[in-house]
């Protein structure tokens, strides 16, 4: 069972996966990279909870679902601190850590105008870098960085 | 996925030095008809004559029938047809594609649609791979080897990517670089990090005179207008340098001066007439060194 009159601002759930420590502005972003808008489960989303470390942080509870770690591994792009609980019979059964894939398929649009990924219908590819900690993202056709901060997802498809 | 070439890094350091070697042997055989029986695209999404001109030359020296188009305007292309669309058509129809695209990236992706090798003649500020080949070839034939070569790169840094992309071709061989450009066009953090990492020696100025005597390579550049998003930016820049024959009068003997042309103001006329003016034969070498990664690429050498 989930402690502390923080967490109770957002109900517990008997199984499932609970997403920690998003940070307020990303939540939107989580759940299109998650495909949540599709999803039949329940979920409840708590959004602008205060978090000693986020300043206001989000959070979600999907019940009966478990996410591969291929997918999970996905938000670190936008939300790398978030911490996953896997939730049976309300307790932690485990606690994943997120690791920034090396290649990203799809969900972010470079961020070079001129690149043709922004003018024909071409699913995007990146590599994953760390220059000084900071995360970039290498284009693997025009070969351009997009850095963390000018990443966007793509909503449609 | 059969073989292309869309960037340099494509090709090992072994391959570079296969490839300049083949070109060595068309040099001095131009006649060398292997693919009479092939048929060669040369697609140009965006004009440029003289790369155009050079990659059908040697096209047809090496025997190979050309069909193309020099200008998107009067294709299908400008019907709204997909990249992907135009390649998969065209490959059913080649045994290799030459493609030059406004757009960066276009190569890439034509080259995992198409079925047959495809050599990158450019796309937008991207990568130029057989200007980089081309220029390996040069430094090589003009000093006899390419490593421990101090070249000294002029004009505009931050847009060209013919600097760039010979930068990182070099690394290979532990050159030594002076990067002289305006405050406007220095040569951007990324590559310079690229050489730290390598331990690659290099210096930043802006004044050209002073940097010319100790140099084996003088590589002037164009500043591109089309590079430049603000007008105003380029008309600052556009006349920095202004090399003149009376300039060179300490420069080493074996020193040479390439230029990827076409030039505008950066190389006076009288340049033209001394010993250290190479940029046109440059151009020229472009031609058996486009011979060589056409006949590489299709598996006859
Ligand atoms: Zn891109």
């Amino acid at each position: 069972m989930e402690k502390g009159s923080k967490e109770l601002k957002v109900s517990a759930i008997k199984n499932g996966t609970v997403l920690d420590h998003i940070p307020a502005d990303q939540l939107f972003k989580v759940i299109t990279i998650l495909g949540l808008k599709d999803c039949p489960n329940q979920i409840t989303f708590g959004m602008n909870l205060d978090s000693k470390r986020l300043g206001k942080k989000a959070i979600i509870k999907v019940a009966d679902r478990l996410f591969e770690e291929k997918e999970i591994n996905k938000i670190a792009l936008v939300a790398p601190d978030a911490k996953i609980n896997v939730i049976k019979d309300f307790e932690v059964v485990e606690k994943k850590v997120l690791r920034v894939p090396e290649q990203i398929v799809g969900i972010v649009k470079c961020a070079n105008p001129k690149c043709i990924t922004n003018h024909q219908p071409i699913t995007t590819k990146f590599e994953t870098e760390f220059e000084d900690g900071v995360l970039k993202l290498h284009c693997h056709y025009c070969e351009k960085n997009t850095s963390s901060e000018n990443i966007k997802i793509i909503t449609e498809n | 996925m059969p073989k292309s070439l869309i960037s340099i890094h494509d090709f090992t350091k072994e391959e570079m030095l296969h490839v300049l070697s083949i070109a060595q042997e068309f040099e001095k055989n131009k006649v060398q008809p292997i693919l009479r029986d092939k048929v060669i695209a040369t697609l140009f999404f965006e004009p440029s004559t003289r790369t155009r001109l050079s990659f059908e030359t040697a096209s047809n020296r090496l025997g190979a029938r050309v069909i193309g188009f020099s200008d998107a305007g009067n294709t299908s292309v400008s019907k709204g047809e997909t990249l992907k669309d135009t390649i998969k058509m065209v490959s059913n129809y080649v045994d290799l594609i030459v493609m030059r695209h406004p757009l960066e990236g276009a190569a890439r992706y034509a080259s995992e649609v198409a079925s047959v090798p495809v050599i990158n003649a450019g796309d937008g500020a991207n990568q130029h791979p057989s200007q980089t080949m081309l220029d390996l070839y040069t430094i090589n034939q003009t000093q006899g080897r390419l490593t421990d070569i101090k070249i000294n790169m002029v004009g505009d840094l931050k847009y060209g990517r013919t600097v760039h992309s010979l930068l990182q071709a070099m690394s290979h061989f532990e050159p030594d670089f002076t990067f002289t450009a305006p405050d406007e066009l220095m040569m951007p953090q990324e590559y310079k990090d690229f050489l730290n990492a390598k331990g690659i020696p290099y210096r930043e100025t802006r004044e050209l005179e002073g940097n010319i005597n100790d140099c084996d390579i003088l590589y002037m550049t164009r500043v591109q207008q089309e590079r430049f998003t603000d007008p105003m930016e380029y008309e600052k820049v556009k006349n920095t340098y202004n090399l003149t024959a009376s300039m060179l009068a300490g420069a080493k003997e074996n020193m040479k001066i390439l230029h990827p042309l076409p030039r505008v103001t950066e190389i006076a006329q009288d340049v033209d007439d001394t010993p250290h003016a190479y940029y046109f034969k440059q151009a020229e070498n472009g031609v058996y060194v486009r011979m060589a990664i056409i006949a590489y690429l299709l598996g006859y050498k």
